[in-house]
């Protein structure tokens, strides 16, 4: 299984910009309160941080003209207290605005991401398997991670910084054209300068973080191949290969980073100069303009030191802007593969049969809530509304089954099978002769391409999804177990089963035996897939699983490890007396299971080339004689 | 932190200019503003009807040099400060794989695979933002704090004892909110990586999930870490989003109090109404500068953890090392054990005094249950761990009298968890010999019986075969494993359970190729199935840790209990007839 990407990917550009944004705006729309909040108290402190600048030269011009040179006294206070007032009345807005502003965006951010994730994962879950199949987990799992945590980045801080500057911007423009037209222009101009150095930088400065992400995977994932492999690399002396690969890649990485950190930190020093030189520039000018005049455009001194001021709350915000920007671009690119999957047509399932439990008496079938044993189908007949009921009895028949994964290359062909109630029916052929693959289209994991799949006589493709894979135990060869209890992971087949029946399941499973020796019994902690017990051990658990559920047919993809030879015994144990009874389609890698089979069918390249039971099998002298003696290889 | 400051050598030029450049940018920062002030001074409606061009136009040019200035000290500062920072990471990584390939195998035990990749990656990623960091702002910060307030109390001392209770203030504030912070955020990436391990294992386990049509349990277990998450992020992010407002009122305090203070030395004539206004610009310098104090320090202190795991890699000494005077050459493929005894680390001993004798160019089986210290045994041949009792001799010498190089080079052992690595088929071969012509490879892998799989391939021996050999199938792979041993022309050959996923008459097929090819080999095998050992010349059967019995097949079938059970467990019909791994 491949890794999950443990970095972020390449900067990625959105396709449809104003789609994305619309339905984020949607989500972000959902909390309209808290967004309202953050736009207010933006504005508001904004309001309070102009304030401060406007009210604090008249305080101070005030108290030097009021009180310079005379008596201390308290009373001399008097005049300036209305200020003083006035001024922390400001103050406190400003800061119970920047309070309000960012709790807002915390819950605004926290909730919007809460529903995106939920509904990604609502809808990942339906997604059929081939979904599964197509993309690597990690690719998935950097929706979740990856992608969110952009849009995270960007809802926390930056809507509300693309706010409060795109208010200061407009503000300071607004007022700078009002105090100099002409003097405007070439603020724009130097502006213009700045903005396009900015992309510039921060193209280059993607590059190499693009390429440094790319150098860090190299040197992360041949560091965590060597180490995993390092006895390997001791067994071979191959030391000395390594350290010198490893210095390779490492100067890479080196080279990589030093340039994505370059222009990373070299932004801020030429944003701030360039600020202190447009500041020059400009003071210049209007100094010209001011004193003699420039082409008949005149300029009052006190409008020359107000344009300053704006023109330094103009272009500062600029920088942030142009960096926020990138942050807003990749959170779009993220919400569009956000949504992308939210999109993914889930499973469908057009079945209207379902099962129920039932109890039978005298050949009637009745249906029943509590788990008796029997299975009934209900049909209800959309024609007139009225309900039949079919008892469950395990027959399953393939007619002319095709089946291919991406329309071109065929997988099974022309498959025709028929299990009785009760039978076993065992698989053998080489990997990619299409066993597991026709497992999966007994429980419509896949869909069929030709042919018919019916189950008691029903086609397959009317039964609800759900109750017809309710109706089949699946035993996998990879055995996967959840993080939680054992008791949880067995009951996973059955919620509503007992501690009783748990135990029960586990006993008939030959797990029994091994839970009562773990310190915690049942009540063990499973973690990282059950990583804290021998493959054998997992295995019986799944027969657990699959017993609790006690379903009428069975799938069986037998495990062979390297399972020692006891632990062997219990595991084939385990899986006769969960077989006794039922329907069973077995994967066969056991000569043993084989043996005692209803019917064996020999795969190759999707056919069934050889059928029928061990005698019959063995006296063909084909394939199957041949496999048993030894003298054809599977591979 | 500072005792990993040595690795940093190559670039201390770089280390040491830096901070010197930002002193620079640090001085013409202080130093714009105050022409700035100039300008607007000459400016000012009162006294522009005496301003002068030419003293607009040198302040003009004044200030367009400090920028220019200010923009080469940031600029080259900022690369230079690159340079060392990304220069000590890598050699810090250097180190650490050098030590590392040092390490003998109780050393890599001690560690565990997964702490020592963490230490390589995350670890020294914050070591190296740390280094940086202090690089960067250890003169910058502390020096735009003290300028500032040098020039505040230049200014006035009465005034600017109003930051002698602030700061302190700041410091009391950091000190409860910071580690709430810290607490906080920690539990938050804990429920984070909970979140992430609950996705993955879904997705790992759809099949799982889909048959046994669970999907809404899984849906509603997933709604339940997703409100665990976001509870706690919100719990984190409300302590984080005190800090701006937090500053924010500091500053506006001081402003005030500066304003109430300086009453008193505005009645005095102690200040005028410029200076006044320039310490109100210096407040949010001073402030500044010292969050960045705090917060460099702070970030050193956290560093340390990742610092001090580096350094117990970095002060981890192998316990296997080349004796003074090393032997050279392996004599034969005679292998003796004389009353040895092993045991992990300080634990109980596993293997008991085991003695027993293997003539070279024998071949050897070893059979055994689960946790019979069976492949304890044999990694005590090419010393990859040392017997804690008692003797190991290789060609009628004890092991620790060899070079671990020509050791090795003799033992040839295929381990248990074998892994391939990323790259060609042929690529992975070569590991056993780097000078292995393509004719030895296609030999190698005929004994190995892997050639004809891999001759398959469309890109045969140069197939690729991706990160831990994932396109190859469980057989495959242990046979390539077993060419991989076999290309070193070892006097031993070691195969730890090395077939155990390939059918038997494969099996078979590579025993065969073994005694024909390779006769003079001495080969040990450890193996669950009889028919893997059954035609050795001798078997040894484990026990709990002790040697049970040694003899033929014949012999065992005929004495041993523990020999007949399996066979008779075995017996034809219970044999697995393909091989696993290759089904998905």
């Amino acid at each position: 299984m491949p890794k999950p990407n443990r970095n972020r990917g390449p900067v990625r550009k959105p396709k449809d910009t104003q789609k994305t944004v619309k339905r984020l705006m949607k989500y972000i729309g959902r909390e309209k309160w808290l967004l309202a909040g953050v736009i207010i108290f933006v504005i508001i402190s904004a309001v309070a941080s102009v304030g401060t600048s406007v009210f604090l030269q008249p305080l101070i011009d005030d108290m030097f003209s009021n009180i310079s040179g005379k008596q201390f006294s308290l009373s001399l206070f008097r005049p300036v207290i209305k200020y003083l007032w006035f001024m922390l009345m400001v103050f406190l807005f400003g800061v119970i605005a920047s309070y309000g502003k960012a709790k807002c965006a915390v819950f605004l951010t926290a909730r919007t991401l809460k529903t995106l994730r939920k509904d990604l994962f609502d809808s990942v879950a339906d997604l059929p398997i081939s979904f599964y199949d197509s993309r690597p987990n990690g690719e998935i799992m950097s929706r979740f991670t990856n992608d969110v945590e952009s849009l995270r980045m960007f809802l926390s801080q930056g809507l509300s910084q693309l706010i409060s500057s795109a208010i200061t911007i407009t503000g300071s423009f607004i007022l700078m054209i009002y105090y100099g037209k002409w003097l405007t222009v070439i603020v724009v101009a130097m502006v213009i300068v700045m903005v396009f150095l900015t992309k510039k930088l921060g193209e280059k400065s993607a590059y190499f973080f693009k390429r440094q992400q790319k150098e860090l995977g190299t040197v992360n994932g041949y560091i965590e191949e060597i180490i995993e492999g390092q006895k390997v690399v001791k067994v071979f002396n191959h030391e000395q290969e390594v350290k010198d690969h490893f210095n390779e890649i490492n100067e890479d990485l080196r080279k990589a980073s030093t340039g994505a950190n370059t222009f990373a930190s070299i932004l801020m020093p030429i944003m701030n100069n360039l600020t202190h030189i447009n500041y020059a520039i400009t003071a210049f000018f209007g100094a010209v303009i001011a004193i003699k005049g420039f082409f008949g455009v005149t300029m009052t001194a006190g409008a020359l030191v107000a344009f300053l001021q704006y023109s330094r709350n103009f272009s500062m915000p600029i920088t942030q802007v142009s960096q926020q920007f990138n942050n807003a671009i990749m959170a779009i690119a993220g919400a569009e593969r956000i949504f992308e999957y939210i999109d993914e047509k889930p499973e469908t399932d057009d079945g209207y049969v379902t099962l129920v439990n039932a109890t039978q008496k005298d050949g009637e079938l009745t249906e029943c809530k509590e788990h008796t044993g029997t299975w009934a189908w209900k049909h209800i007949h959309s024609a007139d509304g009225s309900i039949t009921y079919q008892k469950l009895e395990g027959k399953v028949e393939f007619e002319g089954v095709t089946f291919s994964y991406d329309g071109k290359k065929t997988v099974l062909n022309d498959i025709s099978l028929y299990a009785k109630p009760g039978q076993k029916i065992a698989f053998v052929g080489s990997t990619g002769a299409g066993k597991t693959t026709i497992t999966n289209l007994i429980n419509r994991f896949y869909e069929i391409n030709e042919g018919k799949i019916r189950y008691d006589s029903i086609n397959i493709q009317k039964i609800k999804k759900d109750d017809l894979r309710r109706s089949l135990g699946m035993v996998l060869q990879d055995t996967h177990l959840f993080t939680g209890t054992i008791e949880d992971n067995i009951r996973y087949g059955n919620l509503d089963a007992t501690h009783e029946q748990v135990v029960e399941a586990a006993k008939l499973a030959n797990a029994h035996e091994f839970i009562c020796t773990l310190p915690d019994g049942y009540n063990t902690v499973l973690s990282g897939d059950g990583s804290n017990l021998s493959q054998g051990q997992r295995q019986l658990l799944s027969i657990a699983r699959a017993a609790v559920a006690d379903p009428p047919v069975l799938i069986l993809d037998e495990a062979t490890s390297s399972i020692d030879t006891r632990t062997e015994k219990l595991i084939e144990q385990g899986m006769d007396k969960l077989m006794a009874g039922r329907t069973v389609f077995v994967i066969a890698h056991r000569l043993s299971t084989v043996r005692n089979a209803n019917a064996i069918m020999v795969l190759e390249h999707g056919r069934i080339i050889e059928r029928g039971d061990h005698d019959d099998l063995i006296a063909q002298k084909g394939r199957y004689y041949q496999l048993y003696t030894g003298q054809f290889e599977l591979s | 932190m500072f005792k990993l400051l040595k690795y940093a050598k190559k670039y201390r030029i770089y280390a040491f200019i830096c901070p010197l450049l930002m002193i620079g940018e640090v001085i013409f920062e202080l130093l714009l503003p105050q022409v700035m002030a100039q300008i607007v001074n000459i400016i000012d409606p009162a006294n522009i009807a005496q301003a002068n061009l030419d003293e607009i136009f040198r302040l003009g040019l004044r200030m367009l040099i400090y920028a220019f200035c200010s923009l080469f000290c940031g600029s080259v500062a900022a690369r230079l400060a690159a340079v060392a920072g990304m220069g000590f990471g890598a050699e810090l990584r250097s180190a650490l794989i050098e030590r590392v390939q040092s390490f003998s195998f109780s050393n890599i035990d001690r560690f565990s695979t997964a702490s020592l990749i963490t230490r390589m990656t995350t670890d020294v990623t914050t070591v190296q933002n740390s280094f940086l960091m202090l690089i960067r702002s250890v003169f910058r910060a502390p020096i735009q704090l003290v300028s500032a307030l040098v020039i505040c109390i230049s200014i006035s001392k009465r005034v600017s004892r109003v930051f002698s209770v602030v700061l302190p203030l700041i410091i009391i504030v950091l000190a409860i909110g910071g580690p709430i912070a810290i607490k906080r955020f920690r539990r938050m990436l804990k429920k984070f990586d909970k979140f992430n391990a609950s996705i993955q294992e879904n997705l790992t386990n759809i099949r799982v999930v889909k048959s046994f049509v669970r999907t809404d349990y899984e849906k509603e277990k997933f709604n339940y870490s997703n409100e665990d998450l976001t509870k706690a992020s919100i719990h984190a992010e409300k302590i984080m989003i005190l800090g701006e407002p937090l500053l924010m009122l500091a500053m506006y305090i001081t402003i005030l109090a500066i304003v109430i203070v300086s009453a008193k030395a505005i009645t005095l004539l102690e200040i005028s109404v410029g200076d006044f206004t320039a310490v109100f610009s210096y407040v949010m310098q001073i402030l500044m500068g010292f969050l960045f104090t705090i917060a460099m320090i702070a970030q050193l202190f956290l560093s340390e953890a990742s610092a001090k795991r580096i350094q117990e890699v970095l002060n981890e000494n192998s316990d296997i090392v080349d004796p003074e005077n090393p032997v050279e050459e392996v004599k034969d493929g005679s292998v003796e054990f004389k009353n040895v005894s092993f045991a992990y680390g300080k634990g109980k001993n596993i293997l008991k005094n085991a003695s027993f004798k293997i003539n070279s160019g024998e071949m050897v089986g070893i059979m055994g249950t689960t946790g019979s210290s069976k492949s304890s045994l044999v990694q005590l041949i090419p010393r990859l761990y040392d017997a804690s009792e008692g003797e190991v001799l290789v060609g009628g010498l004890n092991v620790k009298n060899y070079s671990l190089l020509s050791l090795r080079n003799a033992v040839s052992m295929v381990l248990q968890k074998n892994v391939l690595f990323s790259g060609t088929i042929a690529d992975n071969l070569r590991w056993g010999n780097g000078d292995a012509t393509d004719e030895e490879l296609v030999e190698a892998c005929e004994i190995a019986d892997a050639h004809s799989f891999v001759s398959a391939f469309p890109d045969g021996y140069n197939t690729d075969l991706g990160q831990g050999g994932v396109n190859v199938s469980g057989g495959q792979k242990q046979r390539l494993c077993i060419a991989r041993a076999i290309l070193k022309k070892p006097k031993i050959l070691i195969l730890d359970d090395s077939t155990s996923a390939v059918d038997t008459a494969t099996d078979a097929k590579i025993r065969a190729g073994l005694r024909n090819s390779i006769p003079d080999t001495t080969k040990i095998i450890i193996a669950q199935r009889i028919s893997s050992i059954s035609d050795c010349d001798k078997i040894i059967i484990m026990d709990n840790g002790k040697i049970n019995d040694i003899g033929t097949h014949g012999e065992l079938l005929e004495r041993n209990e523990i020999y007949r059970d399996i066979y008779n467990a075995q017996q034809k019909g219970s044999d697995d007839f393909d091989e696993i791994g290759g089904e998905q």
